[in-house]
């Protein structure tokens, strides 16, 4: 059974946890595991449960739970970046708002335009928007939880206070979102941190490694966000292509109960079959988002998280440069010198901590995407593989049993008729 | 000739028809079991000349199926020639020289069989069947462009194949343009003869493909344009020639058949939605009439209402599978967009094994590009197209059912200016003007004549409808079905190739390390 996509309303049943590890692959040890047990979506907000089973003495209980919402996921995530202690490493990205909108304006739209369908027509498409919001909810909660599994794995940031705090606070962490002013604080932060990313990115790097990793991550970068919008591109167009089958096949319906002739009841037939073909199309566009898109736009935020860890570095590196010539400058006046000595002391140590820790991540950052890749692209062609089976299966039954029922022609000279389509006229001389 | 008749429903008719009448074998179009016509097939008001040899053709039938676009006559429970039988049980019926079986039947040639044989020689014969057991094969081919610039146009190469008698050859080809085939539709929608017929309409006119097309064939629009009209206007004649009546036709033969054909003036009025329009100017007409007709049998008002539904259903139907083209190609572009995409990130990719599969990855895609592509093209000329063809067609038939009541109101007109005279006549008669009186019973005769003529046209015409409804129905069942099974097996070989795709990548992700 695939994703529960046309299920009841058991959001996280046991088969359904498939989509949480769809683009990492992490050890889950004893010490510390988390994950988002159940989920409650509410007018426009979204509440996770956040369940913690842990050993670890930090803790009052060894398994708890609380209920967070979307911004104080954003709140934590905001708290590592801005944590000079965590400069070294890939912050694992943020997971994105919960965005319904789309979803609910299809909603809407269909239930005004409900008086000019039938009844049928009206059940089948508000259950495909069900399901639609299903989907989307799903994958939602799944984002969250990689979040949370990534900062759990992670050696140092699942020591981070704020991240207990996070995970035991049973009352609300009053976190608001930001307002405006930090909003426009940000903007410029961001606008900031590109102009100078240029600027760093022209300084060359001593060491192969990171020059290497730069060249790589950013050609990387782009290519995957390219991949990321196509692939999301193609995906709708196959929507579209299974949501036009599921018209197709209401309207055979339509047209096979006019009337009890030999045509309608054929017509009968094949309408179901579109159903089951639809309902397989569907599917096979649902796997591609999951297994391909998601993965692609995963790693365009994880890419992006790496561009900043070097970012970081070369900002580290060009710190501890100017300190350089700053305590050069200072011993050729011979004024400042202690100060300037310490200042270069502490941007040489955190530069060595950020290389030190950021070689190792970036490896990591590599191992884990190879896994994620293989994972995913395995499922993807298996489910392809199963899909198209089952769509052949399908269509083959119901092709022999029309057949059968129809009056003549028969089999072998139908088939031949069908070949003969394509040499156009070849008894014509 | 009765005595080894035994099988043969229809009683066969005396000698003197068989010189002529086999002659006009051509339709084997005995195919209404349920034909209430069966019995009074002799009748003189049946507007179908060959009727005579109707029952003769049970026996001699040849059958005009045409090939793959599929339209198919009636060869269900048709019985062969007995003569055909013994004189070739190999069962390849390409010999169905008709004369060769009227000259065996006198001699009775043939011996009684068990009513078993029939049946399995039909199979047999179904089992060989390829073109050959056709009676008329007609095919349009060849488009090419003719002359340059806004005079341009193009000539399609017509072939036909048969083994009627009344053609001068057995295969023969013409060359053939648009206007041509409108113009052949233009005389046959005016016949007398052939009202109440459902005559099929050939492809509408398209000035800005046709523009298209003049300025340059190579685009691939233009392509599809002249493939779309050349599968069109295949259809149209494979109908023409599988209509018994309109097989007899001198135009019809002359079209298929006459080196040079007159240019067709006239089809201006075929134009665009042309069709459909004068359809529905008919029907206002028809229900612009201030007296409504007393049908003594409902079948005429549940049938107009049976099609009238239908025809909007297949509309319905018609528009969700074109916007299914138009998203499987907008799916087969951006699969395309997206294939290269991928390439390009398997080349960034700096792990080997991950850099090849993502490069796998973008060539099944690339392949899954071209599957989309075909599917789209299978969704359309298997499945649009046909559908498109039946609405036309179902407008047609409301057509000939508005041919009737306008046949039904010239016989009321026809009645209530007979009933005018009558009463100028007595009032003549009672004002005593003896030569004014003579003028009037004469009127009144010719108005007499007029009335009989009506109401027999008026009948004619109803039993034709009748026919015709029940034969288009077959042949619209059939077509339909094949067309579906045809588009549904187009389906299945996607899906095959989906799989080998698949199963070759496979192993390909797996190898990731």
């Amino acid at each position: 059974q695939q994703e529960g996509l046309d299920d009841g309303p058991d959001f996280l049943s046991e088969e359904d946890r498939g989509p949480r590890a769809v683009s990492v692959d992490l050890q889950t040890d004893a010490t510390l595991q988390v994950d988002i047990s159940d989920a409650l979506s509410e007018r426009d907000k979204v509440k996770f449960t956040v369940h913690t089973k842990s050993t670890l003495p930090n803790f009052k209980q060894s398994e708890f739970s609380v209920v967070r919402q979307h911004e104080e996921f954003i709140w934590l995530h905001d708290s590592f970046v801005e944590n000079e202690d965590y400069a070294g490493y890939i912050i694992p990205p943020a997971p994105p708002r919960p965005d319904f909108d789309a979803s609910r304006e299809k909603l809407q739209k269909l239930g005004e335009g409900e008086g000019s369908m039938t009844k049928e027509e009206f059940t089948k498409m508000k259950q495909e928007l069900e399901a639609e919001y299903l989907a989307i909810f799903k994958k939602t909660v799944a984002m969250h939880e990689v979040f949370l599994c990534r900062v759990a794995a992670h050696p140092i940031l699942r020591k981070d206070l704020n991240f207990h705090v996070f995970l035991e606070y049973n009352q609300d962490l009053s976190v608001r979102g930001k307002n405006k002013k930090e909003k426009l604080e940000d903007f410029f932060k961001n606008v900031v941190k590109s102009a100078d990313g240029v600027l760093v990115a022209g300084v060359k790097d001593v060491d192969d490694f990171f020059e290497h990793e730069k060249t790589f991550l950013l050609e990387y970068h782009n290519r995957v966000k390219d991949a990321s919008a196509k692939s999301d591109r193609m995906i709708r167009s196959h929507k579209n292509a299974a949501d036009d089958i599921n018209r197709m096949a209401s309207s055979l319906y339509a047209l096979g109960t006019l009337d009890s002739t030999d045509l309608c009841k054929f017509f009968l037939k094949v309408s179901e079959l579109f159903e089951k073909t639809r309902k397989i199309e569907a599917r096979v566009a649902a796997d591609e988002d999951l297994k391909l898109a998601d993965l692609l736009k995963y790693y365009l935020r994880e890419s992006q998280a790496a561009k900043d860890l070097l970012y970081r570095r070369s900002r580290a590196l060009l710190d501890y440069e100017n300190a350089n010539k700053a305590l050069d400058k200072a011993r050729a006046k011979n004024r400042d010198v202690l100060q300037a000595d310490t200042s270069q002391q502490l941007c040489c140590r955190k530069f060595d901590k950020i290389s030190e820790s950021a070689k190792q991540e970036l490896i990591d950052f590599k191992t884990r995407r190879v896994a994620a890749f293989r994972k995913n692209l395995v499922e993807l062609a298996e489910l392809e593989l199963k899909h198209a089976k089952v769509g052949t299966l399908s269509v083959t039954l119901s092709v022999s049993l029309l057949m059968t029922s129809s009056s003549p022609p028969p089999l072998l000279s139908l088939s031949c008729r069908g070949t003969c389509s394509c040499c156009r006229v070849v008894w014509v001389s | 000739m009765a005595s080894g008749t035994s099988r043969n429903p229809p009683p066969f008719p005396t000698n003197d028809e068989t010189g002529e009448g086999l002659s006009n074998l051509a339709d084997g179009d005995s195919d209404e079991g349920e034909d209430i016509f069966v019995s009074n097939s002799m009748s003189p008001g049946v507007c179908q000349p060959v009727r005579g040899g109707e029952l003769p053709a049970g026996d001699a039938s040849s059958h005009t199926s045409a090939q793959s676009n599929g339209v198919h006559s009636d060869e269900d429970n048709d019985l062969f020639s007995d003569a055909q039988l013994s004189t070739d049980k190999s069962g390849s019926s390409s010999q169905k020289e008709l004369s060769s079986s009227s000259s065996s039947r006198p001699i009775s040639s043939f011996s009684p069989r068990p009513a078993a044989m029939p049946t399995t020689s039909l199979e047999q014969l179904e089992e060989e069947e390829d073109k050959d057991t056709f009676d008329v094969d007609v095919a349009v081919t060849n488009p090419e462009k003719v002359g340059d610039g806004m005079n341009a146009y193009v000539a399609y190469r017509v072939s036909t194949r048969t083994s009627l008698p009344m053609f001068k050859n057995r295969t023969f080809s013409v060359r053939r343009r648009f206007s041509d085939f409108l113009g052949l539709y233009e005389k046959l929608s005016v016949k007398q003869s052939l009202h109440g017929c459902i005559i099929p309409l050939p492809p509408e006119k398209s000035v800005v493909g046709m523009t298209k097309v003049k300025v340059g064939m190579d685009d691939p629009s233009s392509v599809e344009f002249v493939e779309r009209r050349r599968a069109a206007l295949e259809r149209y004649l494979q109908r023409v020639v599988a209509h018994p009546l309109l097989i007899q036709d001198p135009d019809v033969r002359e079209f298929l058949e006459k080196e040079d054909l007159p240019r067709a003036s006239n089809t201006q009025a075929l134009s665009g939605a042309g069709f459909l329009k004068m359809i529905n100017k008919a029907s206002e007409a028809v229900n612009k009439m201030t007296i409504k007709m007393n049908e003594s049998d409902t079948w005429f008002e549940d049938k107009l209402q049976e099609v009238e539904n239908e025809e909007q259903q297949l509309r319905k139907l018609h528009a969700v599978v074109d916007s299914l083209v138009n998203h499987r190609k907008e799916l087969c572009g951006n699969t395309a967009v997206f294939a290269k995409s991928m390439a390009m990130l398997g080349n960034s990719e700096d792990n080997t094994a991950l850099s090849r599969a993502l490069s796998q990855l973008a060539e099944v895609e690339d392949k899954m590009e071209q599957l989309h592509q075909e599917q789209a093209s299978s969704d359309f000329f298997i499945f649009a197209e046909v559908l498109a063809d039946y609405i036309r067609l179902l407008g047609a038939v409301r057509g000939c059912f508005d041919q009737r009541m306008r046949a039904w109101q010239r016989w009321q007109e026809a009645q209530s200016s007979l009933q005018k005279k009558r009463e100028v006549e007595a009032k003549l008669l009672w004002a005593n003007k003896p030569d004014k009186l003579q003028q009037a019973k004469e009127e009144i005769t010719e108005w007499e004549a007029k009335v009989t003529q009506y109401e027999r046209d008026f009948d004619r015409i109803g039993m034709t409808v009748r026919k015709e409804v029940l034969r288009f129905e077959k042949e619209k069942t059939k077509d339909l079905k094949t067309q579906i099974i045809k588009y549904l097996e187009s389906m299945l070989q996607s899906q095959q190739r989906l799989i080998k795709f698949w199963e070759a990548f496979l192993p390909e992700a797996k190898a990731i390390a």
